[in-house]
């Protein structure tokens, strides 16, 4: 059977995949210790020229750590952080080639919006004239022409974002370090500069290093996200790769909802496996399943990979039956909780998009329902 | 930066500074405190433990190693000390400052709380002059305004000569060179210390405690003694030790405001060493002075420690 | 709460009043005619005529305006430095050690600081007058301003040094660039603390002068021990509001800049 990719995009960058392809940054068994915690935790890690990665993980988990590292702010206790296969070692910050976006802005108060971008080329000791040039370039590019004499303190925060986006990439840094480039603005505002913030980086064919404790901003901006937990690397791939064949709990639950079935390995016939248990059979897809016969498992699916349907469906396994336990209306698509029947009577969350106005048969609250899955929507978590 | 590693993070940043002539930094203000703070104490102490006739000017401290280090806790000599005990002139000096300085703390704070609240309590654009109203005495020159209230107290003074036009003595209040005019000189004098720091408690006090306290049924008074007093206990800790401490080893007030018979610590010091010229006393004065002065910082620090930061 | 009650106006009034009425005493007396203290004979500025006459009081005030000048501009830059170290260099040896000798003298009584450098200057064979005074208030008053720039410092945004690291700034140049111009108002409080502190200090230069160094404040203090003079309240008037314009001045300064900050 033919592999379908994931999700329903296809990738044309991907040089990770390519054993030829040179990295532009490597971590190599880089680790970092703060007293008794352990914020980097041997973590190995490329990043490829022109790519956007994202670091993912909730707070402490070492990925702020792990950037500053690379900034020159932080020295590993052990390991290495090669730059074009450099060693970085010994390299303070104003001699490294990267340049940071910080989650404050971190402006300079007493200088206008020009001083704050030519701050950068001026220790370069660029001409006059090529600083003028360049900082018209920049402001141009932010879309900020005409804000140049302004104070920081006369900004709005999209615009002081903006600044603080031109001042770092004023130096055309070999990587753009990204702090929570998105965590101060308001809801409406993030999404516009989120793909503001895409377009240039495609546009500069620059490399981009971001740290987020925000799913949808990393799932939506990078090309490979490395989620994070206590300094260690979870998963690196593509959010597609993260979001439907997630490594492990953590992964799976830490990016977007999830329900979790038990259940026993009956059968494993090359990628298909069936499982058996309390709330009934099923029948999953893995493309290498290291389960032996017998054992017990942790199955995933995704709440909007479930359907709702009153009448049981015609499939024999797939499937449960449940009562309607609550609806939470989102808009763009509507919550379900349905009970599991049995004793345990699990909670299962379903979502279902609303892609009519209007629904034929709407459902209710304790209606008997059967939910139903595909064969591809269960994912086997391992960990 | 992650909260879970924040302070951490800070300690870090520290280590990792970038400022690269560190050491002239640090050893230049280090040098100098060394040389005109901690070795001066050295000296005190040393004299404060050697004869009378041998500590008189020129006095050249001698350090040539570690025989001149035994001989010199052979020829260690607590005369000074025994006097010091021997006299009870010096203990009641030592007890009645301590007394003075706690009753000054006690009524500046009396003073000082209504005033910072009720600059706490006023509208938020006034707050900034009031502010500066009461720190710019504070700038202006301490003599100076010790000395003024010579003017107000002495008898015949304006003090007397306003009650007396008010009707109510007939007789001259004779305040001057009495320990009430002390204390009232020293009132006057910390009043800024005491105000400060319990201005800046209650002004971070976040009104809406306030507001649900009295939500939640508490009168005025009850919000005042529940909620006002306990968050603003830092400040009027911090008040009470800026007052006390500087008013134990005072010397220009009871000098100019006090009487003969107002016995302060400070002021006996002074005598010893400019009218008596006895050094070594005077500098066991100096040391007993340090050892009173250890008690209000250790209580201090004590209480401060059992506040939320 | 937003309007003022009775009460807290009443309390604002007595402590405002109680701040301020020696004061303004002391400056009406001044122009008083009349040597007596508590009776007025007319307006006059006799006194400040006599003050001009007094040579010893001029070259007393001329003397600490130097001392006050010299010593506070010392004691910054050892404040600004020791400030500097406290906050920037985390954990270092001896740092313990460091921090009580900055402490200490803000709660040390002046006598046993101004004995126990008379007792060093004396160790020292040194010739006492302009120097050793303005050496003992640089001690004094660098520890003022290491804690006012100390203060200052700590809630300084770290990621402004860093931002400007990142740029390209050597460590030299983040600090002249941006931590001095973000730290200018409290080097500036640091000095004109240091400074009125010096002008008005009694105690340490009675210990630490010799003769014919006499300061201001020695000279003031010996003429009121002998009780009032109207001499004397000229003098404070002219210093007291020298001292009010500086500091007014100085606070609106820095609030224009904290106000253009933030």
């Amino acid at each position: 059977m033919a592999r379908k990719s994931l999700g329903n995009i296809r990738r044309a960058f991907a040089p990770w995949a390519d054993p030829a392809a040179t990295p532009l940054v490597q971590f190599e068994a880089v680790t970092r210790r703060f007293g008794d915690i352990t914020a980097v935790s041997d973590l190995t890690l490329a990043l490829y020229p022109g790519e956007f990665h994202a670091l993912l993980g909730p707070s402490g988990c070492g990925k702020t750590t792990l950037m500053r590292m690379l900034a020159g702010f932080e020295t590993p206790d052990s390991g290495r952080i090669l730059l074009e296969g450099q060693d970085l070692a010994g390299t303070p910050p104003h001699l490294r080639p990267t340049n940071m976006m910080f989650q404050s802005y971190a402006l300079f108060p007493h200088m206008s919006v020009f001083d704050n971008i030519a701050f950068g080329l001026r220790q370069q000791g660029l001409a006059r004239e090529a600083i003028a040039a360049r900082v018209a370039e920049m402001l141009a590019l932010v879309k900020l022409e005409g804000f140049a004499a302004r104070r920081p303190d006369q900004l709005s925060g999209g615009q002081k974002q903006r600044v603080a986006l031109a001042r770092a990439l004023a130096r055309r840094p070999k990587v753009l370090l990204l702090d929570e480039p998105l965590g101060a603005l308001d809801r409406k505002l993030r999404e516009e500069t989120q793909y503001e913030l895409m377009d240039l980086q495609a546009e500069l064919g620059l490399t981009f290093l971001m740290v987020t404790h925000d799913q949808d901003e990393a799932m939506a901006m990078a090309d490979r996200i490395s989620v994070m937990e206590r300094g260690r690397i979870a998963q690196v791939g593509a959010p597609e790769e993260i979001y439907e064949m997630p490594a492990n709990r953590y992964v799976a639950e830490f990016v977007g909802d999830i329900n979790v079935f038990e259940g026993i390995v009956e059968e494993i016939k090359g990628e298909i496996i069936a499982l058996g248990g309390p709330g009934g059979s099923m029948i999953l897809d893995d493309p290498n399943p290291t389960v032996d016969l017998g054992q017990k498992v942790n199955v995933a699916i995704r709440p909007e990979k479930l359907s709702i349907t009153l009448e049981e469906p015609p499939q024999p396994t797939n499937k449960v039956k449940g009562e309607i336990w609550d609806i939470g209306y989102l808009g763009d698509f509507t919550m379900v909780q349905v009970k599991l029947d049995g004793e345990a009577g699990q909670l299962v969350k379903v979502a279902l998009p609303n892609r009519s106005r209007r629904a034929e048969r709407p459902i209710a609250w304790e209606d008997r329902v059967w939910l139903s899955w595909d064969v591809e929507a269960g994912i086997l978590l391992r960990g | 930066m992650e909260a879970g590693t924040e302070t951490l993070d800070k300690r870090a940043r520290g280590r990792a500074s970038w400022l690269r002539p560190r050491w002239l930094v640090l050893a230049l203000p280090y040098a100098w405190l060394l040389a005109f703070f901690l070795l001066p104490f050295l000296i005190v102490l040393r004299i404060a433990l050697s004869d009378t006739a041998r500590a008189l000017p020129p006095y050249a401290p001698h350090w040539t190693g570690w025989a001149e280090a035994w001989n010199f806790l052979q020829a260690l000599d607590l005369e000074s000390f025994t006097t010091l005990f021997g006299d009870s002139l010096y203990l009641e000096a030592y007890l009645s400052s301590l007394r003075i300085a706690a009753t000054a703390t006690l009524i500046t704070l009396l003073i000082a709380f209504p005033l910072a609240y009720a600059m706490a309590s006023a509208p938020r654009r006034w707050q900034p002059a009031l502010l500066i109203l009461v720190i710019l005495p504070f700038w202006t020159s301490f003599l100076i305004r010790v000395y003024a209230w010579m003017a107000i107290l002495r008898p015949e003074g304006v003090l007397d000569a306003l009650l007396r036009g008010l009707g109510l003595i007939d007789e001259p209040l004779a305040l001057m060179n009495t320990e009430t005019a002390v204390l009232i000189g020293m009132v006057y004098s910390y009043l800024p210390f005491m105000v400060l720091p319990i201005y800046t408690t209650l002004e971070k006090l976040d009104r809406s405690l306030l507001e649900a306290a009295a939500d939640l049924g508490a009168t005025p008074f009850r919000r005042f003694v529940s909620i006002v007093i306990p968050l603003a206990r830092p400040g009027i800790y911090a008040g009470c030790f800026l007052v006390f401490v500087p008013a134990i080893g005072e010397f220009v007030i009871p000098d100019l405001l006090g009487g003969p018979e107002t016995l302060m610590i400070g002021k006996v010091l002074w005598t010893e060493f400019f009218s008596n010229r006895d050094w070594p006393l005077a500098s066991a004065v100096a040391i007993l002075l340090l050892l009173v002065l250890a008690v209000p910082l250790l209580v201090y620090q004590r209480f401060a420690r059992k506040e939320p930061a | 709460m937003n309007r003022l009650r009775t009460p807290h106006l009443l309390a604002l009034v007595f402590g405002i009043a109680f701040l301020y009425l020696p004061i303004l005493v002391l400056v009406l007396y001044s122009f008083n005619a009349s040597r007596l203290v508590t009776v007025w004979g007319g307006f006059s500025t006799r006194w400040y005529a006599a003050l001009l006459q007094n040579q010893a009081l001029l070259d007393a005030a001329w003397l600490s305006l130097k001392v006050a000048l010299v010593s506070a501009s010392l004691a910054t830059i050892l404040g600004l430095l020791a400030a500097l170290a406290l906050a920037r260099f985390g954990r270092f040896a001896g740092r313990t050690l460091f921090a009580g000798m900055i402490a200490a003298p803000l709660v040390m009584p002046e006598v046993i600081t101004g004995l126990a450098l008379l007792l060093l200057f004396v160790g020292l064979d040194a010739e006492r007058g302009f120097w050793t005074v303005t050496f003992a208030h640089v001690t004094l008053t660098a520890c003022f301003a290491a804690i006012v720039i100390q203060a200052r410092l700590s809630t300084l945004d770290r990621s402004l040094e860093e931002a400007a690291q990142d740029l390209g700034a050597t460590p030299l140049r983040v600090f002249f660039a941006i931590t001095l111009p973000m730290i200018a108002p409290a080097i500036l409080a640091g000095w004109l603390l240091a400074f009125t502190l010096s002008l008005d200090d009694l105690v340490l230069a009675s210990f630490t002068s010799g003769p014919g160094a006499t300061t201001l404040p020695m000279r003031i203090y010996s003429s009121v021990r002998l009780g009032v003079t109207p001499e004397i309240n000229a003098a404070s008037t002219l210093l007291i509001g020298l001292v009010a314009t500086v500091v007014v001045l100085a606070s609106l300064l820095i609030k224009r800049d904290a106000l253009a900050r933030d």
